[in-house]
């Protein structure tokens, strides 16, 4: 089974790369563009495992590892 | 005093830390490898180096506070041991608990090295009794990732139970830190976490002897309580 | 790619007809394309230096404290007292231009495994880099890059980036410069080396695990660049400074040990040359079996494992019976670590894929059969462009702050902050402090000491203006520049290492000027004994057939028996005295910033250097600083005595005016921004001034009062007031503002 975690910064914490990447896009023509947040993906290989036990497990490696819950949120994507 | 330098896989001022306990101050000193369970007899105070442990692997320090050492080093702090990270250590320190907040990258998105003027905040605890408050000490940062980050509640109680061990002078924040906090102690003011390197700034033919009080004051807080 | 080896096959892997009929007349049979592969890298310019071995031999290579000149992966100078130190500068130009970050941070890691191949721990990293106009966003986005790839690896390394040189030109537009320089400490004892030893040896693999990364890497690095370099960026290899980190480590704790005969990077051309190095330079044979080489990737055949250039990976010949030392200590570091053949007595290099035999080549024919052309070269009409044009007279304050602000004079801060130059407490001269970098010495286990007294000193120069109106002057005032450079911060010179950056060989003017820069350079290494222990060669530095100046950059390595005594390049109090060493109308505006800022062109003959007058002005500067006579000490280079000077009073730790009078009565704009060899500006205590003016006659050096330190401008009475803060501001935001500037 293949899954991938989502990780983003929370909102309110400082994203200089994502207001770099903004105003790059905005410079290109994409005047549209309002913000940009970076994140990131972490895709994970789990072998034979039920799903919702994969979910718990991958809920835990995002608690204990993946994300870091004092500036990022994350998500589990099975 | 017995001072344990820790190694990480990407640890690199390691030996700095050695050297100036050692060579400059004359304190036994030693490092310690990450895959240790325990510090060794007659550690004193333990020091967490700069570096890029595991590379800087999904972020600074995430993967180093797993490190089988860890669980010593924490039990070293809760005994009241003295603990002080030095830029990766900090972000060692923050990871994995010992600090409250997180790191961010610096404002700028790019790498900073250069001296910096950092105040002194308080004078309560073993690694800044020996100076004056408000003193300004002339040290080197070199980091990515040196942007202290804390909700505002966290702001308020590290100011109320006057933690906030140094500060970037006025208008010479490298990283854009949350109220130019430059390093900060745990609530048992034993844990030390900075992002300047007070082990670059201990020899005048270097530029700055600043840093040596701090190993001073960390080298004597605790002599004779070993671990 | 087709499995049919032909001539068209050969060409399409950049060896020439008559090349692949060498091949097929030195094996008597149609190679296999594992053998087609090993002979196109080992053939390639990169590799075996076909057009320029010949005359690389003019080069001075001896002195009594030299322990390994060229042909190692570094060089070895003794410093006494049982240490050395190793070094050498790479090129990494052409991958940098395709992915700068990943083309600079390799090349960083490349340098640095050279070094610490030989033994040593390295301890400081310089870099030499040319960019083109800055107008355009991708060279802003080139410049970047290349900064974060060298910050991001060398910082990661833990190894101070303590200097450099950063110069802009309009014909690096398409091919900049990415040339690393790494230092290393070992006991003069013992130094490693690459050659392989007794039959039977284990060669083991350690490091990385071998990708698909930057097949035909090295061939790259020879094409002259065309439209179709974008689709090369697969061939590009990724950095990983963490592994290195640890494979340094590993291999400076085996290196403890009694274990290691024989030891090679995998660097351009990975498995290939460095198996073929070490069995050409031991005199003997070697057999590798692929299957047994630790791999990334599923599905990789011979060919790609012999020429995958997969970064953080050395080779190493390890004594009989010692294997399970190397596995401990290479699985402490978790890193990658398997025998994968032995040394044999054949003298031929047999590739296995398990029992086929995918390739048996003789040593001799990949190594000393390659190539070698003395390839046609013609002077090109350099007179043309000696004639100086007519500038207007007068105006020295705005030319001044003009050439402040010019991005090759102006302060790099922007650029070396980004780089961490005091890792390892060793640091005395960091970038921009003083005119050479300035590092003190580890103990004789490559740990900081704080009571050694001995340190080195390192700068990086040439001007490739100099070199393109006048290669061999140019080639020798760059060697001179770096030597005076070495004298401001109180350091004797005692080896060099260069990197020739030039485009294709191929046409006869380029290889002229190319052997003329050897013979510049070959010339002042002479003059100041100074001989040259490593180095490389770029060539092909083209883009739609324009070359590059010629750029033969070199990184000069010096001694100093104290470090408390060096000098800074600012000036210190007010009321200090202001002295020139040498003769200010030795200098002169051929070539200088001064013309190519005004005219947008390359005009005039370089100034010629008079070798005793320079070399008295060296032994001065380097007396008056090691006696502690001097408080600043500052050549004079691109932009001439007025830059030098408005550099001494805004670049120190403190700001401050000065008031000089320039002697002499030549053309004004002459003597105030003339450049060429041998003049010094130095700072000393009124009291001192006596002292100083002895003791540089003694050395046979001219010397001038000019001036004193002081006040809120910097004044020549009658031709110049200029305030601080616009000396200041022009030069500490040049480069910010070029950058800015759309």
């Amino acid at each position: 089974m293949h899954a991938r975690v989502l990780v983003t910064l929370k909102k309110g914490v400082l994203d200089p790369a994502g207001e770099a990447v903004a105003g790059s896009l905005r410079q290109l023509g994409f005047e549209e563009v309002r913000g940009a947040r970076i994140g990131k993906v972490i895709e994970i290989d789990l072998g034979d495992v039920p799903q919702a036990e994969a979910e718990k497990r991958l809920r835990e490696m995002g608690q204990k590892l993946l994300a870091n819950t004092v500036i990022e949120d994350f998500e589990v994507v099975l | 005093m017995r001072i344990a330098v820790v190694t990480f896989p990407g640890s690199n001022c390691d030996e700095d830390a050695v050297h100036v306990l050692r060579n400059v101050l004359g304190v036994a000193a030693f490092k310690v490898w990450h895959r240790d369970t325990q510090l060794p007899a007659g550690t004193e105070g333990v020091i967490l180096p700069g570096g890029f442990s595991y590379g800087d692997a999904l972020r600074s320090g995430a993967l180093a506070r797993f490190s089988p050492i860890m669980g010593a080093v924490r039990a070293h702090a809760e005994k009241g041991g003295p603990v002080l990270g030095i830029c990766n250590g900090m972000q060692i320190l923050v990871e994995s608990g010992l600090l409250p907040g997180a790191m961010l990258q610096n404002s700028s998105r790019k790498f900073v090295c250069r001296w910096v003027g950092i105040q002194v905040e308080t004078l309560h605890s073993p690694f800044t009794r020996f100076y004056q408050k408000g003193q300004i000490l002339n040290v080197p940062v070199a980091h990515h990732e040196g942007c202290y980050y804390a909700p505002p509640e966290l702001l308020a109680q590290l100011k109320a139970e006057d933690r906030i061990a140094f500060r970037y002078q006025a208008g010479d924040n490298p990283n854009g830190a949350a109220d130019d906090i430059a390093g900060l102690l745990n609530p048992g003011r034993n844990v030390l976490g900075m992002m300047p390197h007070p082990e670059r700034a201990s020899e005048g033919l270097l530029g700055s002897e600043d840093g040596k009080a701090l190993f001073v004051g960390m080298a004597s807080a605790w002599a004779g309580r070993a671990a | 790619m087709s499995g049919v080896v032909d001539v068209k096959l050969a060409r399409s892997h950049g060896l020439t007809e008559s090349e692949y009929q060498h091949i097929l007349d030195g094996l008597g049979r149609v190679p296999t394309l594992v053998e087609l592969g090993i002979l196109s890298v080992m053939w390639s310019e990169h590799c075996s230096y076909k057009s320029s071995r010949r005359h690389l031999k003019n080069l001075p290579t001896e002195a009594p404290w030299v322990l390994q000149g060229p042909g190692e992966n570094a060089g070895v100078i003794d410093v006494g007292d049982g240490q050395a130190v190793a070094f050498k500068m790479e090129s990494h130009n052409h991958p940098s231009f395709i992915e700068p970050y990943q083309g600079a941070a390799t090349g960083v890691g490349g340098i640095m495994r050279d070094v610490f191949t030989m033994g040593a721990r390295p301890i400081a990293n310089l870099n030499s880099l040319r960019f083109g106009r800055l107008e355009s966003p991708r060279m802003r986005f080139l410049l970047g890059g290349v900064v974060a790839g060298i910050g991001g690896y060398g910082n990661c390394m833990g190894v101070p980036t303590v200097g450099g040189e950063i110069a802009f030109d309009p014909s690096y537009d398409g091919n900049i410069l990415v040339n690393a320089f790494t230092l290393g400490v070992l006991p003069s004892d013992r130094i490693f080396r690459s050659a392989a030893g007794a039959v039977g040896s284990p060669v083991v693999y350690v490091g990385s695990k071998t990708g698909r990364d930057g097949i035909h890497g090295a061939t790259m690095a020879s094409e002259e660049f065309g439209k179709e370099s974008e689709e090369k960026r697969p061939r590009v290899q990724v950095g990983d400074p963490f592994t290195e980190k640890k494979l340094l480590e590993a291999c400076l704790e085996l290196m403890q040990e009694d274990v290691i005969v024989a030891i090679q990077d995998m660097g351009a051309a990975g498995l290939t040359s460095s198996s073929c190095e070490m069995a050409s330079r031991g005199g003997k044979g070697i057999e590798i079996d692929v299957e047994r080489v630790p791999r990334r990737e599923t599905g990789m055949n011979a060919y790609e494992v012999m020429l995958s250039e997969s970064q953080e990976r050395m080779l190493m010949v390890v004594k009989d019976g010692t294997f399970e030392r190397v596995r401990a200590i290479f699985e402490k570091w978790d890193l990658s670590v398997a025998v994968i053949g032995h040394i044999t007595d054949t003298q031929r290099v047999v590739i296995k894929e398990a029992e086929t035999v995918v390739a048996d080549l003789p040593v001799g024919l990949i190594v000393d059969d390659a190539p070698s052309y003395d390839r046609p070269q013609q002077r090109p009409n350099l007179e043309a462009r000696w004639t100086l044009p007519n500038l207007a007279p007068g105006g020295l304050g705005p030319r001044l702050l003009g050439l402040l602000a010019r991005p090759t004079i102006a302060s790099k801060r922007l650029v070396y902050e980004q780089y961490d130059s005091s890792v390892r407490a060793a640091t005395i001269q960091g970038p921009g402090r003083a005119d050479a970098a300035v590092v003190r010495l580890p103990d004789l286990n490559g740990a900081p000491s704080a009571t050694q007294k001995k340190g080195v000193a390192m700068s990086a120069d040439m001007n490739g203006r100099y070199c393109q109106l006048d290669p061999r002057r140019g080639a020798l005032l760059g060697v001179l520049e770096a030597a005076r450079n070495l004298a401001c911060v109180g350091a004797e010179p005692k080896g060099l290492t260069d990197c020739l950056n030039f485009g294709n060989p191929e046409k006869p003017e380029v290889m002229w000027s190319f052997v003329e820069c050897i013979h510049g350079l070959a010339e002042g290494c002479k003059a100041l004994g100074v001989p040259v222990v490593s180095g490389n060669v770029s060539l092909y530095n083209e883009t739609e057939g324009r070359a590059i100046l010629p750029t033969p950059s070199v990184v000069m390595v010096g001694l100093i028996e104290d470090v408390t005594r060096t000098a800074p390049l600012g000036f210190a109090d007010p009321g200090d005295r202001i002295l020139l060493l040498g003769r200010l109308d030795r200098l002169g505006l051929g070539g200088s910033e001064l013309v190519a800022m005004e005219t947008a062109e390359l005009l005039g003959r370089p100034a010629e250097p008079h070798l005793p007058e320079v070399l008295a002005t060296h032994r001065a500067g380097i007396q008056l600083v090691r006696a502690g006579l001097v408080k600043s000490a500052h050549d004079v280079a691109e932009g001439g005595v007025l830059v030098a000077l408005a550099e001494s009073c805004v670049a120190g730790a403190r700001r401050f005016g000065a008031e000089i009078d320039l002697p002499g009565q030549g053309e004004l704009l002459a003597r105030a921004f003339g450049e060429g060899a041998s003049v010094i500006v130095i700072s000393a205590a009124p009291e001192r001034v006596a002292e100083v003016l002895a003791m540089a006659k003694g050395a046979g050096a001219e010397i001038t009062e000019i001036g004193t330190v002081g006040g809120e401008r910097l004044i020549w009475p009658g031709h110049l007031s200029v305030s601080v803060a616009e000396l200041h501001d022009a030069w500490a935001n040049g480069l910010g503002r070029a950058l800015a500037a759309v």
